[in-house]
C-alpha cells in the first residue's frame, strides 16, 4: 500500500459482560469482544491487520487470530505498564494508521481477574514481580509487606496528600461521584448502588490512613476492544467516526509505573505532566477545550494527580476542584462518566477508553452535552478524542 | 535417637517475612544485607548514586560500578500501614516507608520500633536488620533516638 500520513479514527468499540465470574476463557473473552467492535464498526474480523494488547495480557495474538479468522496480519505490539498501556494502545494504533502501514488495528484486553487470580491479593508467585513484565520494580517492595497495587499506590500519594493536606474523606467524594454515574449504567458492576460519603468513611482500610475499600477500582472480569482505521475509511462504516486528533506516551526518566519513588518530587505525577506537554502541543488544544475526561481511577488520589498533571486546575488544588462539582455531569469536566474502574468495571483502563468513544459519539448513558474533544488518560499515556 | 537429657531452650520463632527477590544486577545488594551490611551503589567512574542497581551509570554511560557501604541514615518520605489483605509474612501490619537516605536515593523498607501513631513525616531513621525465610536478612528502620 502506498504510505502516506493518513488520520486514525475509531470505527468500533465491543465489549463483554463485566462480572466477578465470567465462566469461560479469557481467549473467549477476547474473541467475543474483539467480535462486537469489527461488528460496530461494520467491518469483518477477517480484514484485521494490526494487533495490539497489553504485555500483561494473557491470551496469544495467533490464537485470538485464529479465532478472527485474520487473513494477513501486518503488525502486533504490546505495550509495558500494567494499566498505562490503555491510552498506549490508542497511541500505537494511531501511529500505525498515521504511518499508513495498516488498515484495521485490533486493541483488546481481556481477563479474568477476579474469578482466575486477583491483583488486589498477596502474590501466589513472586516471578510477577520480576522484571520482564513492565511494571517496575515491584520486586524491590515485595519482603517489606507492600505486595498489592494499592500499597504501592498508597505510598507513592502519602506525600502529595501530606503537603497539600488531602485527607481520606476529600478522596471519598471522588467515589461517591463516579457511583453516582455507575448507578445510570447497566453495564455497571453497581449499577443501581450509587454510596454516600458515609458509606466511603465506613469502608474499611486498606492502606491507612489513605485508601478505604471505596477508594480502590474492583477487580473484574472481561473483555474490551477498539478497532482503529483511517478516518476516511470510518466515514464510510456504521458509525460516527471519533478522530484520535492526537495520542502519546511519556516516560520521564526514573518514573516507572505505581512504584514510582525515584524521581525527583514525589508530590506530582511527571508522566502525566510529560503526556499533557506533548499531549496539548500535538493537537493545538489545552485542558479548556475538553468538555469531558476518562482518568484512569485505579485509586483515588491518582485522579487529582492526574487532573493537575494535565492541568485542569493547579498543583494542589485537585481536591478543591472536585469539592466544587467539577467532576459531575453539569460540572466543568464531567469525568469517568460510565463509573471508571471504581464504578463500572476494571478492564486494566480499556474500557475508560471506551467511555470516551461513546460521550464523542453521543451514546454514553451519562451523555454529557455538546461534546466535541474528550480527554482520555491512563497516567502514562493520554490521548485526545474529537468528533468528526 | 536418643532423648535429650534436659529440654532444649525455647527455639526463637522462626522467621516468616519472605526473603527478597535476587537478580544479577542487585545480588551485592543481598549478599551484604545478610550479613547487615547496608551497600549502595555509584559509578566507578563519575561517582554517581543510584537506585534500583543497574549495570549502567545513565551520567556517564560507565559501566564500572562500585560498592559502597551507604550511611544508613535517612528521612521517612511517605508512609501507611498496610491493613488489607494482610501482607504475607506478618504478625501485625507493618508500617510500609519510602525511605529517603543521607547519600539522595530513596529504599522502599518499613519503620519498625514505633507505634502507629508515632510516624511523623521526615521523622529521622536509621537502617537496622530483620530475619526472613531461608536465613536471609533485609535493611528495616528505625527512629533515631535524640
Amino acid at each position: 500500500m502506498a504510505r502516506k500520513f493518513t488520520e486514525a479514527a475509531i470505527a468500533g468499540i465491543g465489549a463483554t459482560e463485566f462480572s466477578k465470574e465470567s465462566g469461560r476463557s479469557e481467549l473467549q473473552l477476547a474473541a467475543e469482544c474483539a467480535k462486537a467492535a469489527c461488528d460496530d464498526a461494520g467491518i469483518s474480523p477477517h480484514d484485521i491487520d494490526g494487533m495490539i494488547t497489553f504485555t500483561i495480557d494473557n491470551s496469544d495474538e495467533v490464537m485470538l487470530a485464529r479465532c478472527l479468522g485474520v487473513k494477513n496480519l501486518a503488525y502486533t505490539t504490546r505495550i509495558p505498564g500494567g494499566g498505562a498501556a490503555a491510552a498506549g494502545t490508542i497511541f500505537q494504533a494511531m501511529a500505525m494508521i498515521n504511518a499508513g502501514v495498516c488498515n484495521n488495528v485490533l486493541i483488546w484486553r481481556a481477563m479474568n481477574e477476579r474469578s482466575q487470580y486477583r491483583f488486589g491479593q498477596n502474590p501466589t508467585n513472586t516471578t510477577s514481580y520480576q522484571s520482564g513484565n513492565g511494571t517496575g520494580s515491584l520486586l524491590w517492595c515485595v519482603p517489606f509487606g507492600a505486595m498489592t497495587p494499592a500499597s504501592w499506590g498508597a505510598l507513592q500519594a502519602q506525600r502529595y496528600m501530606h503537603k497539600y493536606g488531602v485527607t481520606n474523606r476529600d478522596l471519598g467524594l471522588i467515589s461517591v461521584q463516579q457511583r453516582k454515574y455507575a448507578a445510570t449504567n447497566p453495564k455497571a458492576w453497581f449499577y443501581n448502588k450509587p454510596i454516600t460519603l458515609e458509606d466511603h468513611q465506613n469502608s474499611k482500610w486498606i492502606m491507612e490512613p489513605l485508601l478505604r475499600m471505596l477508594d480502590c477500582c474492583q477487580e473484574s472480569d472481561g473483555g474490551q476492544a477498539i478497532l482503529v482505521t483511517s478516518l476516511e475509511r470510518a466515514r464510510d462504516l456504521k458509525q460516527k467516526p471519533v478522530r484520535i486528533l492526537g495520542a502519546t506516551q511519556s516516560i520521564p526518566y526514573n518514573v516507572e509505573v505505581i512504584s514510582n519513588y525515584y524521581h525527583e518530587d514525589l508530590t506530582v505525577m511527571p508522566e502525566a505532566q510529560g503526556v499533557a506537554g506533548r499531549l496539548w502541543d500535538m493537537v493545538g488544544l489545552g485542558p479548556k477545550d475538553m468538555q469531558a475526561a476518562m482518568i484512569y481511577d485505579a485509586f483515588t488520589p491518582h485522579v487529582l494527580l492526574q487532573l493537575e498533571g494535565f492541568g485542569f486546575c493547579k498543583a494542589g488544588e485537585g481536591k478543591d476542584f472536585v469539592k466544587s462539582g467539577a467532576l459531575a455531569i453539569d460540572g466543568i469536566l464531567p469525568t469517568n462518566t460510565h463509573g471508571g474502574l471504581l464504578g463500572e468495571a476494571y478492564i486494566h483502563g480499556m474500557n475508560s477508553m471506551a467511555e470516551g468513544v461513546r460521550q464523542i459519539r453521543g451514546t454514553s448513558v451519562n451523555q454529557v452535552k455538546s461534546v466535541t474533544n474528550v480527554l482520555v488518560s491512563s497516567g502514562m499515556a493520554g490521548a485526545v478524542l474529537s468528533a468528526d | 535417637m536418643s532423648t535429650p537429657e534436659q529440654p532444649a531452650a525455647p527455639a526463637a520463632p522462626k522467621p516468616t517475612r519472605i526473603p527478597p527477590i535476587v537478580t544479577l544486577d542487585a545480588k551485592f545488594f543481598w549478599e551484604g544485607a545478610d550479613k547487615e551490611l547496608f551497600l549502595g551503589q555509584k559509578c566507578g567512574d563519575c561517582g554517581e548514586f543510584r537506585f534500583p542497581p543497574r549495570p549502567m551509570c545513565p551520567k556517564c554511560f560507565s559501566v564500572k560500578t562500585e560498592e559502597v557501604p551507604l550511611s544508613g541514615k535517612g528521612t521517612v518520605h511517605s508512609w501507611a500501614i498496610a491493613r488489607h489483605p494482610p501482607p504475607f509474612g506478618f504478625k501485625e501490619a507493618p508500617i510500609i516507608a519510602v525511605i529517603e537516605l543521607e547519600e539522595g536515593i530513596r529504599f522502599v523498607s518499613n519503620v519498625v520500633g514505633v507505634g502507629y501513631d508515632e510516624v511523623v513525616q521526615d521523622m529521622p531513621v536509621e537502617v537496622t536488620f530483620e530475619p526472613t525465610m531461608n536465613n536471609h536478612k533485609v535493611p528495616v528502620f528505625r527512629p533515631i533516638k535524640k
